[in-house]
C-alpha cells in the first residue's frame, strides 16, 4: 500500500495535523516515521497533532511514538481519537485531546458550544469513565459521560464531565459536572475541599472546611450549588 | 557490575537538585562506591561548579553522544574521591543535542563500570527532563516545603506514573523547623499528605550548603553539618539501609521531654 494513502497532513493554526488511516498501529506508525524521514526539514521543529481515528492506544504506544517524534525534533502536543482508551491515555500524559476546544475555565459552557465538544460514538450522559488512581496536578480529564475516580483529585488537576463526578478520595482540584448544561449532574467526594466546583454554568468556591472530613454531595438546589453530607437526611 | 541509574528531578527550578546530586554522589563515593554524575542541564551547566571541577573540563556529554570522544575521556575524576566522576553538560549547546535514547545508551555503557549513575535533571517537564528520566532505574523528586514546589512535584510524579516509570521517592529540601513550628511553612506531613510517595530524605535549610557550593566542596564531606548528615542518610537509604530520620521538626518538644525526664 502506498504510504500516502495511510497519512494525511494538513497545516492548522496550532501546527501540523496528521491524520492516520485505519491501518494496524505498527503499520500506521511506521508510515508516519517514514514520511517524516523523507522530508526531515519540513517536519523539524513542528508541533504535531495526531488524529488516530478509532485506534485504542495505551501508554507504551503513545510514549514510544512521542519519543520517536521527539528524537526527530518534533513535538507531539495533541492526540485526537474517538476511542475513550486513547483519549484517557493522552490526557494522563498531558497531551491535548481537542483541537479547537472552548476553554471551560474561561467561557461559560452553553448548548451552542457543543459542536466544539464532540461526542464520541456510543458515549452519552449514562456512560461512565473509570479512573483507578489519583489525578495529580496538571492532569485534565474531559469526558462526556460520568467520571468515577478511585483516588484523590489533587490541586491543579481538572475534571470536566458531561455527567456527574464521583471521587472516592479527596477532591482538592477543579471539577465541572454537567459541563454540557446538565443541571441534574452531581459531584460527590469522601472529602470535599476543591479549588473550585461547577455544575452546568453555576460556580462555587467552597469555604475552607474545619474539622473532620465527611462524604458530601454537591448539587443544584433552587438554582444554587449546595453541599450536603452524604448520606443526607432527605432521600 | 550493574550500576543503578538515579535521576534527580523536581519540576520547579531552584529547589536543590544539583545540590542533592553533588552531595549524594560525594556521600556514596566516600562509602567506597564507584559513582558518576551526569549533568543533564545542557546549556546551564553547574554541577561542575558545585563539585569544584569546572577548570578540568575538556570534553562534555554532547562530545560523547556525537562521538568526538570516548565516554572515559569525558569523565572528570574528583579531586578528593578517586572513585567519583563527573560527565559535564555542554555550556554552549541546546538540550536537543542529546536525545532520550542517547541517554539510555550512555547509561547502559556506564552501568557496566559503576555502582551508581546519578543524573542531574534540568527543571521543567520538557526535553531535558525526558532525557534525564529515560534511563532511570530510580527517580528522586526534590521539593521544598512550599506550595508551588509541591504542586510541580505532583505534576512530575503524575507524568512518571502515566509513563509507568518506577515509583519515585521524595527529598524534602530546605525545611526550616522554626518556621514549621510557627505554622509559616508546610510540614513534612503536609507535603507527604499531598504527594503520598516514599520519603527518602528530609534536608534542613542550612546556610553552609551555600558556603560549600561556593567553595566547590559539597558539605556531605563535612561531619558536623545537619544538612550534610541528611544527604549522607539519603545515600545510605539508597544503599538499602534502614536509617532513622534526623529529628528536625519536633526538636523543641524533644528537648522539653528530655529536660522533663532529666529533672526526675
Ligand atoms: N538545604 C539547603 N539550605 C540552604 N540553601 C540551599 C539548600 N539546598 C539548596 N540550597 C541553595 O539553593 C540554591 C538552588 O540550589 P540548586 O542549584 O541545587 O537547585 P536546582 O534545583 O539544581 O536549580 P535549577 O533548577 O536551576 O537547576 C543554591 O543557591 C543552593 O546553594
Ligand atoms: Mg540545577
Amino acid at each position: 500500500m502506498a504510504e500516502s494513502s495511510l497519512i494525511q497532513i494538513k497545516g492548522i493554526r496550532d501546527g501540523l495535523l496528521v491524520t492516520l488511516g485505519e491501518a494496524a498501529w505498527p503499520v500506521a506508525q511506521r508510515a508516519l516515521l517514514e514520511r517524516i524521514e523523507a522530508q526531515p526539514e519540513f517536519f523539524k521543529g513542528a508541533r504535531l497533532s495526531l488524529d488516530v481515528g478509532a485506534q485504542a492506544l495505551r501508554t507504551a504506544e503513545l510514549t514510544a511514538l512521542r519519543d520517536q517524534l521527539s528524537e526527530r525534533g518534533i513535538t507531539l502536543w495533541a492526540v485526537v481519537s474517538t476511542s475513550p482508551v486513547t483519549e484517557t491515555t493522552a490526557q494522563l500524559l498531558g497531551l491535548a485531546t481537542r483541537l479547537f476546544k472552548p476553554s471551560p475555565s474561561r467561557e461559560a459552557p452553553s448548548r451552542t458550544s457543543s459542536r466544539a465538544f464532540p461526542v464520541a460514538k456510543g458515549i452519552d450522559d449514562e456512560t461512565a469513565l473509570w479512573v483507578g488512581k489519583t489525578l495529580r496536578s496538571g492532569t485534565r480529564i474531559e469526558f462526556d459521560g460520568h467520571v468515577v475516580v478511585l483516588g484523590d483529585v489533587n490541586p491543579g488537576a481538572e475534571i470536566i464531565a458531561g455527567g456527574s463526578i464521583i471521587v472516592w478520595g479527596r477532591l482538592r482540584g477543579f471539577v465541572h459536572a454537567g459541563a454540557r448544561g446538565n443541571r441534574q449532574a452531581v459531584i460527590c467526594a469522601l472529602d470535599l475541599a476543591p479549588t473550585q466546583l461547577r455544575v452546568a454554568d453555576e460556580i462555587a468556591v467552597p469555604p475552607r472546611r474545619h474539622g473532620k472530613p465527611q462524604p458530601e454531595m454537591v448539587r443544584l438546589k433552587d438554582g444554587l450549588l449546595q453541599a450536603e453530607p452524604w448520606p443526607g437526611s432527605e432521600k | 557490575m550493574t550500576g543503578t541509574v538515579v535521576t534527580v528531578t523536581s519540576g520547579k527550578g531552584g529547589v536543590g537538585k544539583t545540590t542533592a546530586v553533588a552531595n549524594i554522589a560525594v556521600a556514596l563515593a566516600s562509602e567506597g562506591k564507584k559513582v558518576v554524575c551526569i549533568d543533564g542541564d545542557i546549556g546551564l551547566r553547574n554541577l561542575d561548579v558545585i563539585m569544584g571541577l569546572e577548570n578540568r573540563i575538556v570534553y562534555d556529554i554532547v562530545d560523547v553522544v556525537e562521538g568526538r570522544c570516548r565516554t572515559r575521556q569525558a569523565m572528570i575524576r574528583d579531586k578528593r574521591l578517586p572513585e567519583l566522576f563527573l560527565i559535564p553538560a555542554a555550556q554552549t549547546r541546546d538540550k536537543n543535542a542529546v536525545s532520550p535514547s542517547d541517554m539510555v545508551r550512555l547509561c547502559d555503557e556506564l552501568r557496566a563500570e559503576m555502582d551508581w549513575i546519578l543524573i542531574d535533571s534540568p527543571a521543567g517537564i520538557e526535553r531535558g527532563f525526558r532525557n534525564a528520566v529515560a534511563p532511570a532505574d530510580r527517580v528522586l523528586i526534590v521539593t521544598n516545603p512550599e506550595m508551588s514546589a509541591v504542586r510541580d512535584a505532583d505534576r512530575v510524579i503524575g507524568l512518571l506514573e502515566a509513563e509507568e516509570k518506577p515509583a519515585p521517592s521524595l527529598i524534602i529540601n530546605r525545611l526550616n523547623p522554626n518556621m514549621v513550628r510557627r505554622g509559616d511553612m508546610l510540614s513534612v506531613d503536609d507535603v507527604y499528605d499531598l504527594l503520598r510517595i516514599d520519603v527518602i530524605g528530609i534536608v534542613p535549610e542550612d546556610e553552609n550548603v551555600i558556603v560549600a557550593s561556593n567553595r566547590g566542596m559539597p558539605l556531605a564531606l563535612d561531619g558536623k553539618s545537619k544538612a550534610g548528615q541528611a544527604f549522607r542518610n539519603i545515600a545510605r537509604r539508597l544503599n538499602g539501609e534502614q536509617v532513622p530520620f534526623i529529628d528536625l521538626e519536633s526538636t523543641s518538644l524533644w528537648d522539653r521531654l528530655v529536660k522533663l525526664a532529666g529533672r526526675k
